[in-house]
């Protein structure tokens, strides 16, 4: 169980934008994530999750930094072993309305990965179709159909199986809900949940719904504009949240009861800074409540304030 | 007393290529002075189509409204003509659309864009509608207003925007905002800003607010009342206190049993609504949500459930609060409070 599956190492992923300009949405990120874990990853708008969900798997190539899968440096790998790792690595997209090719049948876009890496053909490509639409429940008829025939939960289920459909061990899921309806949502979560039991997967869950967040992961890391500044286990997070940004976003989640007690609400002043031109010191520091003349100065050392429960901070100094 | 807004048996159609959909079906509610008033419910419940049919933005076609009226200050907007409701519309019932993104001018300077209404409305002259719009720009809290006044919407954030939004649509001191989907496309703590700052107005302005959402959390901590919506129905209404201590529709216990429980760990499996809703070219015949309802009984499939007065303005639409459903109450009773 505690075995590492994946071990990012100051993953640096910057997109100029101009000469001497970039915009820094993945700085210096390290985390590790072990077999059978789900490892959650929140955080507003623009904080980098997703690019660090797609640079992870492979989708875009690291400005700096090492990505460990398995304990190998997948940038060491020939093409051959990159494709296998590829094969392992799967990722399932936020928006289910454009992440399926619309001219395509259904079953076709799930054996899109089979075809890929040439796992079956003929007879056996068609059964895994029909066993890959059952696990995800759907119908095998369903595979004729194309994708503007199935609503959003279907076509997040479609998205599902062809994710599956290669045998993959390690999953990044980049928001798979927050384009559905909220009695969907919960079918999709507990598809995920099964997949994860029956299929031996490993997630990362990308997603800004934190309440969802805490229901599925067992460890959380909380971005903010290419940083993270806080990780710790979903249980510790939320009794304790240490950085005032994640105190701040726990305290904004809408809470279903009229009669719960008031919380002590925390807003915050302003918009998140630019990415280009993050502030110096610590980026938080233009909204943070508790900001001092360090915090400019300096950027907070990554650190581990209780047991496994890290974050970067100077009020933990 | 007179309601400030009064919608009754509201019927809206919509002509399609595969036939007519029933979008909205025979929708009634109120709306009092000052009050927030929540409606939730899912994408194609209706929710939408029916504030914009109080709007008079429902295109014709393809749209229809077969029936119905809507009271606003005892008039019935839907009898307006198109120069009468132009008059209403921006000056006593103003719209806050979802997308902040999409629906400012991208070319025209904000403060024009909130300056618009108080010159067509108010008759205000050029130097006044400055002046208010300036003052608008500082009461939804954006810093800097008279150098804001000058940019254009894609100087502004996502929050920012929807600040702007809020600011058209209050400049002219409505008595209704329709808030459709305000914070869906912003980030939490941004929502908490945006919600914080629409409560903070109506204690200021008394302006009554319909709020629509999917959101149960925004619910809770924001409005008074409650109409739920499902499959262009509404479910179930009543005060937000009385629906979430004692929900009486099958389909709002799914939607709070679909949410992790923040209070709990949080851990235990969701409980999610399975199926999808129906078909609005042919709704079923008896209640639209008894094909997904685990406690369907046989006339739920076969008759439309009346509405059911559970305590004083707190109504359901299910056959479960019939009287005659008593044991049926008991045992679900029992197997919910098990759960």
């Amino acid at each position: 169980m505690s075995e590492v599956l994946l071990q990012v190492d100051g993953l640096k992923k910057y997109f100029s934008i101009s000469k001497d300009q970039s915009v820094k949405s993945v700085d210096d990120i390290s985390l590790y994530i072990k077999k059978g874990e789900t490892f959650g990853l929140v955080g507003e708008s623009g904080s980098g999750k997703s690019t660090l969900g797609k640079t992870v798997v492979g989708l875009q190539a690291p400005t700096e930094g090492k990505i460990i899968y398995n304990g190998v440096d997948v940038a060491t790998l020939n093409r051959k072993e990159k494709s296998i790792v590829n094969r392992e690595m799967q990722i399932i997209f936020q928006d289910p309305y454009a992440s399926l090719n619309p001219r395509m049948r259904v079953g076709d876009i799930i054996a899109e990965g089979i075809d890929a890496h040439g796992l079956a053909k003929g007879k056996e490509r068609q059964e895994r179709i029909y066993d890959l639409l059952d696990r995800v429940g759907l119908v095998p008829e369903h595979a004729k159909r194309y994708s503007h025939e199935f609503s959003g939960g279907q076509r997040q289920r479609i998205g599902i199986a062809r994710a599956l459909a290669v045998k993959p061990q390690f999953i990044v899921a980049d928001e798979p809900i927050a384009a559905l309806d909220v009695s969907i949502q919960a079918q999709v979560v507990n598809l995920l949940e099964d997949l994860k039991e029956t299929e031996g997967l490993t997630y990362l869950f990308i997603a800004h719904d934190l309440s969802m967040v805490k229901h599925i992961s067992d460890r959380i890391g909380v971005m903010y504009l290419g940083k993270m500044m806080e990780l710790a286990s979903s249980d510790d997070l939320f009794a304790e949240p240490l950085h005032p940004y994640t105190q701040a976003l726990l305290s904004a989640i809408p809470v279903a009861d009229p009669r719960a007690k008031r919380r002590e609400r925390i807003v915050l002043a302003g918009d998140p800074p630019s990415p280009v031109n993050p502030p110096s010191g610590c980026r938080f520091r233009t909204r943070c409540p508790h900001a001092m003349s360090i915090c400019s100065e300096a950027a907070p050392v990554w650190k581990e304030v209780q047991a496994n429960h890290w974050t970067a901070c100077h009020l933990y100094n | 007393m007179s309601h400030l807004l009064d919608v009754k048996n509201l019927e809206v159609n919509f002509k399609t290529y595969g036939g007519e959909v029933k979008a909205v079906r025979n929708v009634s509610f109120h709306v009092d002075k000052g009050e927030i008033v929540a409606i939730v419910g899912e994408s194609g419940s209706g929710k939408s189509v029916t504030v914009q049919s109080i709007m008079g933005l429902i295109p014709t076609p393809p749209g229809k409204i077969k029936n119905g009226q809507v009271l606003f200050d005892n008039k019935d907007l839907l009898k307006l003509s198109k120069r009468e409701m132009q008059k209403v519309k921006g000056s006593k019932i103003s719209m806050v659309f979802q997308d902040p993104m999409t629906s400012l001018n991208p070319t025209m300077k904000v403060g024009k864009q909130i300056e618009e209404g108080l010159k067509v409305h108010q008759h205000l002259s050029k130097a006044d509608a400055k002046k208010r719009a300036i003052e608008m720009i500082k009461l939804v809290g954006i810093p800097n207003p008279e150098e804001r006044y000058n940019q254009y919407p894609h100087e502004f954030s996502g929050g920012m925007r929807q600040r702007v939004m809020i600011a058209i649509a209050l400049a002219c001191n409505p008595e209704l905002l329709i808030a459709d989907e305000p914070t869906t496309a912003l980030d939490v703590t941004i929502q908490a800003q945006v919600l914080d700052l629409m409560k903070d107005l109506r204690d200021k302005m008394n302006t009554a607010i319909i709020l629509i959402t999917h959101d149960l959390g925004v619910v809770a901590e924001t409005a008074e009342r409650v109409i739920v919506m499902y499959a262009g129905m509404t479910v179930e209404t009543g005060t937000v206190e009385e629906v979430f201590a004692n929900p009486k529709h099958p389909y709002t216990w799914g939607l709070m049993a679909s949410r992790p429980n923040p209070q709990a760990d949080g851990k235990e499996r969701l409980v999610p609504i399975e199926g999808s809703p129906p078909d609005l070219f042919s709704p079923p015949k008896g209640c639209p949500f008894a094909p997904r309802c685990p406690y369907a009984m046989e006339i739920c499939l076969g008759e439309m459930p009346p509405e059911f007065e559970v305590v004083s303005g707190h109504t359901a639409k299910c056959w479960l609060n019939d009287p005659r459903a008593k044991m049926a109450q008991e045992e679900i009773a029992a197997g919910r409070v098990q759960k």
